[in-house]
């Protein structure tokens, strides 16, 4: 039987990995909309308001499934979690307020002009309001990521009877590990959009359409792509780098290091074993990690067990997930940057989507279509399950802040829960591409077919 | 008593947050009521109403987000205590919350055939808002105790609250539509003052006689005499609903925001006497503002913050209903 604090814990991991799919989302679609609008208003050209209408559904839908669930988490801080807020609440506190006042009323009030306003406002108001609600998802994640980075290195606060109170709020925002943390998430957001709108171009593109509003967002999707996954890769180096100074525990975890030692191998694959507190079936590099972290093969890099408690209680985090969730991220990446790459190829070049070549990198795209969930929330996971056993690092354990509910009532809500997380992505999934199709129709056969006469259009490919 | 921070923070963050639950209770109140109404209406008759609340229930529901956020920053403590309570209804609450949130984008979207499916699923999720939030209200008076009575009375106040709810979407609805959907409007605005009646009824008796200190605060003299205003204005009220309905819809139709307003009003009287009878605890009985607040230091800095910021998006909330004022007609992209 599991307990209240594991049930807890798998609840509200389920909770934020299915909320984070969608700000991904918005937070940078917002950007490319505007991007849309702008040169909408700058050349007049049909087609790319032809992409924004088309985008800006797939935003609308993602934003309210961003809301309800992100108001799930808001929640949840109190229904599971109260020794969060009565510990570090001083801190924690007003940064979640700054998020509400500067963030979301914004983004829900300007999101309404954004998606109807069109035709009832002057242009500059709708692209201003376009500007706001990206302005307004970005702050969002601004404060939030303020608020995660100080979960992982805590700064500007003194403890007085075990509660957190602000002693430097420049030093609680500006923690060591907020730049490098926003910085990387804004890329997987780029990324993650760069990646869903070049899948379902591509996909529509497969599927026959050839509008100037579908060249412009499969350009607009590739180009990003490939202009992001370097510097994602860049950062990501940085980002474990500050990782290493801060959470050497979460590192060594990472790449499955037991001894502090030098000549570190990068491990490519191995089954870490936690009774033995070893490696099986382990393949390396040999000095890679050292290489890596210290950029030195004679490195030294601290290992797992100098993170043991005298009566051998482990004081670092579960080995195997964070090791196997790094490695679907890097991995991820790596595939990332080879399609980017060769699809910006064909975009770019005069007739290349057209050949056989042109058609396996389409194809290559659609199967990426959601590689950027796939990426950031293995991420998310190497960085939060790696600061286990801490909730605050250092501060405060996740035994401690868990509540004492008893725990077949967190089960049950727990299965209700995932059993609505589960139908709602398979829900959203499927209307993408039902609107895509949708698109596509409209493209190849302008006049609608009259109702109870389904015609298959002429030029649709058989599917 | 203003001149120390940390007596008046804790009042100034209460009040702000009464702000908010009523702001909450009033705008997400009527688009909700107007989901809880969709079984009623016809088809074609439902975008419509839709029409009348898609561009403005995120930023109606955000206050929800913000209430509660003032509850968790400026008293963690009753924060844990009240929601922890409360754990199953607000799963429920969130369970609907979500339902209709993302109802709204699918039902527009999906297949054709789907969207009967997401119709439901927006009524349903109103309802499960509506009626988990009327529980707690009723479990809150309360005292926040699970006995037989309690949880009996806690499903009276949440079918109050449903009928509360659909009535003042009845009355949004009521300046938003035309013709026969707005004549459907006003004959469920009438239905649903019924329900509004029988929730004030059961908590005006029923506070009192739970807890002693609220029948002394309403019931001893001179107090009575100040607070003897608020129950008059609310049946004042009441009538001048009652009566504005039996005329409407008017021909040429004037008067059609009246019930709307008065609505409002009778919402905001009502949930300044719950306010006074349970200041200045937080958690009834057991909690006061006082000894739940957070450091004065953190109360400060969101302070400053929402001093400057809450009346900008005051402005732009006003800004987005005047844009979208007026009948509602299709909702369209383009």
């Amino acid at each position: 039987m599991m307990d209240t604090l594991l049930l807890s814990r798998i609840q509200f991991g389920a909770n934020i990995s299915f909320h984070i799919l969608f700000p991904t989302i918005t937070i940078a679609l917002g950007w490319v909309l505007l991007f849309f609008r702008l040169r909408y208003s700058a050349t007049g050209d049909a087609k790319w308001i032809g992409a924004y209408r088309f985008w800006v559904k797939v935003f609308a839908l993602s934003f309210a499934l961003g809301v309800v669930s992100g108001i799930t988490m808001s929640f949840q801080f109190g229904t599971n979690w109260p020794g969060f807020m009565e510990r570090v609440g001083n801190i924690a506190g007003p940064l979640l307020a700054y998020e509400v006042l500067t963030a979301f009323f914004l983004e829900a009030v300007f999101l309404g002009i954004m998606l109807f306003g069109f035709s009832k406002v002057p242009a500059w108001l709708h692209t201003l309001a376009t500007f706001l609600v990206a302005f307004g998802t970005t702050m969002s994640a601004f404060w939030i990521l303020v608020l995660n980075s100080w979960m992982h290195t805590p700064a500007g606060f003194e403890l007085r009877d075990g509660v957190a109170f602000a002693t430097d709020w420049w030093a609680i925002i500006f923690n060591p590990s907020m730049p490098y943390r926003l910085v990387h998430m804004l890329l997987a957001s780029g990324l993650t959009v760069a990646f869903l709108m070049a899948g379902l171009s591509a996909w529509r593109w497969l599927k026959g359409e050839r509008t100037g509003e579908l060249r412009m967002a499969l350009r607009t999707g590739v180009t990003l792509a490939a202009v992001l996954i370097p510097l994602q890769i860049l950062a990501g180096d940085m980002h474990g780098l500050n990782t290493l100074q801060h959470q050497p525990a979460k590192v060594a975890a990472m790449e499955a290091n037991w001894d502090t030692r030098p000549n570190v191998p990068l491990v490519l694959f191995a089954l870490p074993n936690s009774e033995t507190r070893s490696n099986d079936y382990e393949i390396s590099i040999p000095s890679g990690a050292s290489i890596i972290l210290k950029h030195d093969p004679a490195g030294v890099v601290p290992g797992l067990n100098d993170f043991v408690a005298e009566d051998g209680t482990p004081l670092h985090p579960p080995v195997a997930p964070v090791f196997w969730s790094f490695r679907i991220m890097v991995g991820t990446g790596m595939a990332m940057l080879a399609v980017s790459f060769a699809a910006a190829v064909l975009v770019w070049r005069r007739g290349q989507l057209e050949t056989a070549a042109g058609t396996w990198g389409l194809r290559a795209l659609v199967l990426m279509t959601f590689s950027g969930w796939v990426a950031t929330l293995a991420g998310w996971y190497t960085t939060e399950i790696g600061r286990q056993p801490w909730l605050v690092q250092g501060v405060l354990s996740t035994a401690e802040a868990v509540a004492a509910v008893p725990a077949p009532m967190v089960l049950s809500t727990l299965v209700v829960y995932l059993a609505i997380y589960v139908a709602l992505i398979a829900a959203y999934v499927s209307v993408l591409f039902y609107l895509a199709g949708k698109a596509v129709k409209g493209a190849v056969s302008p006049v609608a077919p009259a109702p109870l006469m389904p015609v298959r259009p002429v030029l649709q490919p058989a599917e | 008593m203003f001149a120390d921070p940390a007596l008046s923070l804790p009042v100034i963050f209460a009040g702000l947050m009464g702000l908010s639950i009523l702001a909450y209770v009033v705008l997400d109140g009527f688009d909700l009521g107007v989901g809880i109404l969709f079984p009623f209406a016809g088809n074609d008759e439902r975008d419509r109403m839709v029409a009348a609340i898609g561009p403005f229930w995120d930023a109606n529901e955000t206050w929800l987000v913000l209430a509660i956020g003032l509850l968790l920053v400026a008293f963690p403590a009753a924060h844990g205590m009240i929601l922890t309570a409360l754990y199953l209804p607000v799963a429920v609450m969130l369970v609907g919350l979500i339902l209709r949130g993302v109802a709204f984008e699918f039902r527009a979207k999906v297949a054709p055939p789907h969207k009967a499916m997401w119709n439901a699923a927006f009524f349903a999720g109103s309802l499960m808002t509506a009626l988990s939030q009327g529980f707690m209200l009723g479990l809150y008076i309360m005292g926040l105790v699970w006995t037989p009575f309690t949880v009996g009375f806690a499903l009276l106040t949440a079918v109050c609250l449903a009928a509360g709810y659909a009535f003042i979407g009845a009355t949004w609805l009521i300046i938003k539509t035309e013709g026969a959907l707005q004549k459907k409007a006003v004959r469920w605005a009438r239905s649903g003052l019924y329900g509004v009646l029988a929730g004030l009824g059961a908590v005006s008796v029923a506070s009192p006689l739970v807890s002693p200190r609220i029948f002394d605060k309403w019931f001893t003299l001179p107090d009575m005499l100040f607070l003897a205003p608020l129950p008059l204005l609310a049946v004042a009220l009441v009538a001048m609903i009652h009566i504005s309905l039996r005329h409407l819809p008017d021909s040429r139709d004037r008067f059609a925001y009246v019930p709307f307003v008065a609505a409002t009003v009778l919402f905001a009287v009502c949930f300044a006497g719950l306010a006074f009878s349970f200041y200045p605890y937080v958690v009834p009985e057991k909690l006061t503002i006082y000894a739940a607040a957070s450091a004065p230091e953190s109360l400060a800095i969101i302070l400053v913050g929402t001093v400057f910021v809450l009346p900008v998006i005051i402005g732009y909330t006003v800004l987005s209903y005047f844009i979208f004022r007026g009948k509602a007609g299709e909702l369209r992209y383009d």
